[in-house]
């Protein structure tokens, strides 16, 4: 990956045995890590440990995971119980003059 | 323990001092208090001049609507003569979609008066964009903190969502993963770039809410002649119920009805790496609506100015299943596509006005903007991904973290009350083995809203 590209980086900043007291048990066991974005300060490769310059111009050092890193979020597969609650609710409204 | 961690933790009150400008020791007072309404008096904001600024930052007016059909649907369930009116606050149409751009208006308009380069904010829900548009605008930079995702670094759809809406206003988004460490990190960020700290819990993330509460009382009295029997409000932090709780009454409506209203999460951890990916809210809800309103000062600031059992009359709960079914039935019958955490108050308004005379009136007192992630469609399918079951029946039944039991027809979309005796004990709890002077109940007594007796035999 060039220098310059827009990356995303992971870190761990706290181990497991790190962290802080009284976490519930499954939260305890695992580290805390950090995702942020930024451009990419040397030429590396995917999962290289990198610096990136952040949007506020501050450095970060990290595991390189993502180039161009995508916005995977959308609306999901449709949930078909969606159909049925509007069906509902307009029956309750005007019942079978509705249909 | 790490070290850097304990030194953090060490010189919060240094860092904290430093990144908002403000000397909370002024207002301490020699028991457990502190002078509340000073702090909130002493910034400098009164109505006008929070008004002005929200003006010039295309925040606040937003539209007050009578949701006629969903009143007219309410009124199918309740006896001769119930069924309040129900009117809904648009706060969608502030700048970066929800009423949070009020605070945010205020946190960053100091912070820029006080010369700081930048802001930060903590915040994985709305309140991130707020602060990322008005620090857009005022030409500040921005760090956007968010808890985002768990050990298998799954995130939430919402909360990619409001990280993305954040980077689109220029900000920079620091996402973390499940735990309260994330306030190790927010110190961290704060002491290395000296940015100010846009806190929700400051004087001013408060105090920018008022207006919501003039506005509402005002409209009202325009539309019908007088001041509405109930506010409802969804209830997180509580900020957003002690701001407009304080507008309304400093706007004359004394006897309104203060109602705060959350999605039941009971039996998740918000600790947990687990159960993070399991709720279907990630804000608006009992995980953080109680613990904040009994014990207010587990906020990120030294005393924080949302206390909400101050102003609180009822506190009422409806399940997930209710939430989005009064989203789908917002979009359906009144064709606003909202929320879904916005519409908890909506769907807590639709149960209680059936309990409430048709003449009254009842105002929920927020929207919020919805889209990709952020959304009945992907939040379901996000839960069902998880494991979490969607089904028909009684939402009373539903069990968060296993399924959502959407109600199978309006009659069965139902509130629950949480006892306000039983929040103020949990509050009183850390007070119960101090010695106590005249001064500390009557603090107490402010705090809870009761009388110093009522204190003394609650604890």
């Amino acid at each position: 990956m060039d220098k310059g590209s827009y990356v995303r980086i992971r870190k761990t900043l706290l181990k497991s045995d790190e962290r802080s007291p009284n976490l519930p048990v499954e939260t305890s066991k695992v580290p805390y890590k950090m995702w942020v974005k930024g451009i990419l300060q040397e030429e590396a490769d995917l999962f290289d440990i990198v610096t990136v310059k952040t949007l506020t111009g501050r450095f970060e050092t990290g595991r390189l995971k993502e180039f161009n890193p995508p916005y995977k979020h959308g609306y999901g597969e449709f949930i078909p119980e969606i159909l049925k609650l509007r069906e509902i609710i307009h029956n309750d409204m005007d019942g079978d003059s509705n249909e | 323990m790490n070290n850097n961690y304990t030194e953090f933790m060490n010189r919060k009150n240094e860092i904290m001092k430093k990144s908002v400008g403000l000397d909370y020791d002024k207002y301490e007072q020699k028991g457990i208090g502190f002078d509340y309404e000073l702090m909130m008096d002493d910034q400098g904001y009164d109505i006008e001049k929070i008004r002005s600024i929200q003006n010039d930052n295309m925040v606040g007016n937003t539209p007050l609507i009578e949701l006629k059909n969903i009143t007219r649907y309410a009124r199918k369930y309740a006896r001769n003569g119930k069924g309040a009116r129900i009117f809904l606050k648009d706060e969608a149409a502030n700048l970066s979609g929800s009423f949070k751009a009020r605070r945010a208006a205020l946190a960053v308009n100091q912070a820029k008066q006080l010369g700081y380069k930048g802001v930060i904010a903590a915040t994985s829900g709305n309140y991130g964009a707020a602060v990322a548009a008005l620090a857009a605008k005022a030409g500040l930079k921005c760090i956007i903190v968010q808890e985002s995702f768990d050990s298998k670094n799954i995130s939430q759809p919402e909360i990619l969502e409001k990280a993305r809406k954040c980077e689109a206003y220029g900000a920079e988004v620091v996402q973390l993963s499940v735990g309260p460490e994330l306030f190790y990190t927010f110190l961290q960020l704060l002491d290395e770039t000296g940015y100010f700290n846009a806190s929700l819990y400051s004087p001013y993330g408060i105090k920018g809410i008022e207006t919501l509460g003039h506005e509402i009382a005002n409209e009202v009295m325009k539309k019908v002649g007088k001041f509405p029997e109930a506010v409802i409000i969804t209830n997180a932090g509580g900020g957003n119920l002690t701001g407009t709780a304080r507008g309304l009454k400093d706007a004359g409506a004394e006897d309104t009805k203060i109602i705060a209203a959350s999605v039941n999460l009971y039996g998740l951890h918000m600790a947990s790496d687990i159960d993070f990916n399991k709720k279907s809210f990630t804000t608006g809800h009992t995980g953080f609506g109680i613990p904040f309103a009994t014990y207010p000062d587990r906020s990120d600031v030294p005393r924080s100015a949302a206390r909400p059992l101050r102003y609180m009359d009822e506190y009422i709960m409806v399940n997930q299943g209710s939430v989005f079914f009064m989203t789908e039935a917002l979009a359906q019958l009144e064709g606003m596509e909202r929320g879904p955490a916005g519409n908890t108050s909506l769907a807590a308004a639709f149960s209680l006005a059936q309990t409430m005379d048709d003449t009254d009136i009842i105002v929920v007192q927020e929207t919020e903007y919805t889209g990709a992630g952020k959304h009945i469609q992907p939040q379901l399918s996000f839960a069902r991904k998880n494991g979490v079951e969607i089904l028909f029946g009684n939402p009373l039944d539903e069990i968060p973290g296993k399924n959502i039991i959407l109600p199978k027809d309006g009659s069965y979309l139902k509130h629950e009350e949480i006892s306000m005796n039983d929040l103020r004990k949990s509050y009183l709890k850390r007070h119960k083995d101090t010695e106590l002077t005249t001064e500390d109940y009557q603090f107490l007594a402010d705090e809870l809203r009761i009388t110093c007796q009522e204190v003394k035999d609650l604890l």
